[in-house]
């Protein structure tokens, strides 16, 4: 018998499908596996369960009552709770008045009885055996005390379902044998649980069925002892390769650019060498998290390196800046355009010269005329449609925006070019385009770091392939013997 | 339509309705009055427009205007020539604004702060310098530059013109200018780029004290005496003349010539109410009302 019950949900963003079509259902007292790649649509679900974001069709049924329309307060009077990676708990405030806000009753002006919300706090904390100061600044806690209190607070909102996204990453063992006792001990009281995890290994040991999304489709469903790692990953992969891509062998030559043993306290980076060849593109993969846009960030002086050397064209460089790695020949297209890659009020044109003003200007002043004849020529290289190149690029369509993104490197006649999912939310036309832009970048010789979280695109588009898994190279794999299982094994870390 | 547009309709209307109700308000004695008392606005408008530019605020050159004030009478009184004195009460407002601006960019202090403590300090230390008196008794050559009334007050106005020109141009055919708006509109997309947001805005608070030096010099050479708490307000007079200019109060957004309109429209208000027989104390009233205006408008366009 099913307490949760999600039947053909689907959700499109911006045009994109995220889900398709899936259901799901939960019985009392399980706890249900929730797995996929990244972009699989496992958030996507559970902020639909948990009412963060609308479906745009499909059913929910709770405890056998219809649930028309779901918002947060909807999801928290049917019992439903959700615990993200970030803790949602108010830093300033102490544990139990944070337990507090979420189950007292009553209007703003209502009296507060101190002492009863520390009981409460107390007893709740204690029914989970968590070891919590209630009077404790929230911020102050270490993020699995921080957990505790969120699941204290669910449990004190008598939730039925409860979901868990990916709760254990930065976990200690003993924090995670904690964490799986208080779990158990919410099974055994008839608690439903979603549990989110790219530990495979866990799975074994918490799960009692799993379900499996790619793409924003359901897979299966399936008891847990039924499965094992092998085919857990064969079911999370498999995307179909349809896409064609223009990649071609071009000559390979020089090391450009060599990272060796470069670590990052900071950056959450250990030990990862990797070199990058004119003419040749490093596909760059791992799950979010593991560490891929940090690199990239260490190698364009946006974070520190502790210790380690990087290399570019066989002599030692410091870079300490964004300045510097630019000075030294070096381009990095951000995962997020809109916030990191472009100035979004400004025009086109000024947006793609504007890592390099010094070759616009002349005797320290802007030439509006080259910069121009420099906006034009990659506008017209790129393919960007736009009404002028005195439009701002927030007029611009994602794919477009991209392009001006890449444009703006290229007019820094860069030797590396390292570009952090470059065809994100990006229309399937544009896709290509830039895919086609990438090969001939290459075939001119320049030196390519690509990061993708699409194992197709991956696959498709790289010489050598580099998986990260928690702030380390797990592998690195040759054109020729890379697939998507092998990959996504080495993703998901330990042995394979 | 832009800001600069509905400025001007706005202070054409306020004029030609002066010049129906009270024709009186052209006289050439007036209006050059009305020039000179906006002039240290002006200026001082022009740095703050950058800092506002960059999404900072400074609230400190009401004090740093006093500052420079009392220090250009102490250096004429010395006897230090007027070009030397012009760059030395320039430089000693760049070091003020550079010390406020190297506490918001590598300190990372918010400038609110920042200027509000630097500005309580500049006020108190100079009246404790001073004893509050006055600086009397200036050489001959200090005021009007010597030049004699008419050809000072015009070089005065040359100055302020001139400097108004040279950043209008600058802000838009000097890489640095092109570094402001984009820092202002997202300071991390532009150090990404390569552009280095904390330069630019050390670089921007010790342009606004150099402007706000410059500002005090040009107000000072009008006078005999000199006030040792002079500038009071002025930091308020100037941020509102930016921001009714269209100067996006969190950046990126705005020109200097928004800038100046702004100047223009403020100062005009209070000579005109007094023209127009209505009591001064509407002056602020009427500023406040323009500055929620200019604040409104720039929320509900954006919100489109």
């Amino acid at each position: 018998m099913s307490l949760l019950k999600a039947t053909e949900i689907s959700k499109s963003f911006a045009g994109v499908e995220a889900l398709k079509s899936v259901s799901f259902d939960l019985r009392a007292g399980e706890v249900h596996a929730l797995i996929g790649e990244n972009g699989a649509g496992k958030s996507t679900l559970i902020r639909i369960l948990a009412g963060a974001i609308a479906r745009d069709s499909g059913a929910l049924e709770m405890d056998g009552r219809v649930i028309e329309y779901n918002d947060p307060l909807t999801a928290k009077s049917h019992g439903i709770a959700a615990i993200y990676q970030q803790p949602a708990l108010f830093p300033d405030l102490t544990v139990a008045e944070n337990i507090a806000l979420g189950l007292e009753q009553g209007g703003l002006w209502r009296r507060v009885d101190w002492r009863a919300r520390r009981k409460n706090a107390v007893e709740l904390l204690a029914r989970i055996g968590a070891q919590v100061n209630p009077d404790a600044r929230a911020g102050d806690l270490p993020l699995p005390a921080q957990q505790m209190v969120e699941i204290a607070r669910a449990l004190g909102a008598r939730a039925k379902v409860l979901i868990l996204d990916e709760p254990t990453p930065s976990l200690t063992n003993r924090e995670v044998a904690n964490l799986f006792r208080i779990i158990r001990g919410l099974r055994d009281h008839g608690v439903a649980m979603v549990y989110i995890s790219h530990r495979l290994e866990e799975l074994a040991e918490i799960a009692d069925r799993v379900t499996v999304l790619r793409d924003g489709a359901l897979i299966g469903t399936h008891p847990m002892s039924e499965m094992n790692r092998e085919t857990l990953i064969r079911m999370m992969v498999g995307r179909e390769l349809s896409a064609v891509f223009p990649k071609r062998a071009v000559p390979i030559g020089e090391v450009r650019l060599e990272a060796r043993n470069l670590s990052s306290r900071e950056a959450g980076i250990r030990n990862v060498s990797l070199s990058v060849r004119a003419g040749e593109i490093v596909g760059l993969a791992g799950l979010v998290g593991s560490g891929r846009t940090q690199f990239a960030e260490l190698l364009f002086g946006l974070m520190p390196a502790d210790a380690g050397q990087i290399l570019l064209n066989g002599s030692e460089v410091r870079i300490d800046s964004p300045r510097q790695a630019i000075d030294l020949g070096i381009g990095h297209v951000p995962e997020d355009r809109r916030q990191h890659g472009l100035i979004m009020s400004m025009p086109v044109a000024a947006n793609t010269t504007l890592a390099d003003l010094k070759s616009i200007s002349r005797r320290g002043f802007l030439d509006f005329e080259a910069e121009n004849k420099t906006a034009a020529r990659f506008v017209q290289l790129l393919g960007v449609k736009t009404a002028s190149i005195e439009a701002s690029v927030d007029t611009l369509s994602g794919g477009n925006q991209q392009k001006v993104a890449v444009g703006r490197w290229l007019a820094t006649k860069p030797s590396v070019l390292i570009l952090d999912e470059p065809t994100q939310g990006v229309d399937v036309g544009a896709k290509s385009e830039i895919h086609a832009l990438l090969c001939d970048l290459a075939e001119q010789g320049l030196a390519i770091l690509m990061i993708s979280s699409e194992l197709p695109e991956i696959l498709g588009m790289s010489d050598r392939i580099a998986v990260m898994h928690a702030g380390s190279i797990a592998g690195i794999l040759d054109r020729s013997e890379a697939t998507q299982e092998k990959i996504l094994a080495m993703a998901l870390g330990s042995a394979a | 339509m832009r800001r600069e547009y509905s400025l001007l309709i706005a202070l054409g209307c306020l004029l030609l309705f002066l010049a129906l109700a009270s024709p009186g308000f052209f006289s050439a004695a007036n209006l050059r009055d009305l020039a000179l008392s906006n002039i240290p606005v002006l200026v001082a408008a022009i740095g703050m427009t950058i800092v506002i530019l960059l999404g900072q605020i400074d609230v400190s050159i009401g004090s740093q205007f006093a500052a420079c004030t009392v220090a250009a009478g102490l250096l004429a009184k010395a006897g230090l020539p007027m070009p030397i004195l012009l760059l030395a009460i320039a430089a000693a407002g760049m070091a003020l604004g550079a010390f406020n601006g190297a506490l918001v960019a590598w300190l990372g202090i918010p400038s609110i702060v920042v200027t509000l403590a630097t500005m309580v300090i500049l006020r108190d230390t100079l009246r404790w310098i001073t004893g509050g008196e006055w600086v009397q008794n200036l050489p001959g050559n200090f005021q009007w530059m010597g030049l004699g009334q008419a050809a000072g007050q015009a070089l005065i106005a040359i100055v302020a013109g001139a400097l108004f020109l040279l950043c209008t141009w600058a802000m838009r055919h000097v890489a640095a200018g092109r570094a402001v708006y984009a820092t202002g509109s997202n300071a991390e997309s532009a150090r990404l780029a390569g552009i280095q947001p904390r330069r630019i805005v050390f670089g921007a608070f010790a342009c606004m004290g150099a402007f706000t030096g410059i500002a005090a010099l040009l107000n000072s050479i009008r006078f005999t005496d000199l006030q040792s708490n002079s500038g009071v307000g002025l930091e308020l007079k100037t941020i509102a003349a930016v921001v009714v200019g269209g100067v996006a109060i969190n950046g990126g957004r705005g020109t200097m010539a928004g800038a100046l309109l702004g100047v223009a429209l403020l100062g005009t208000i209070g000579p005109a109410l007094t023209f127009l027989g209505i009591s001064a104390f509407w002056e602020k009233a009427i500023q406040g009302a323009i500055i929620l205006a200019a604040v409104a408008i720039d929320r509900i366009k954006g919100k489109k």
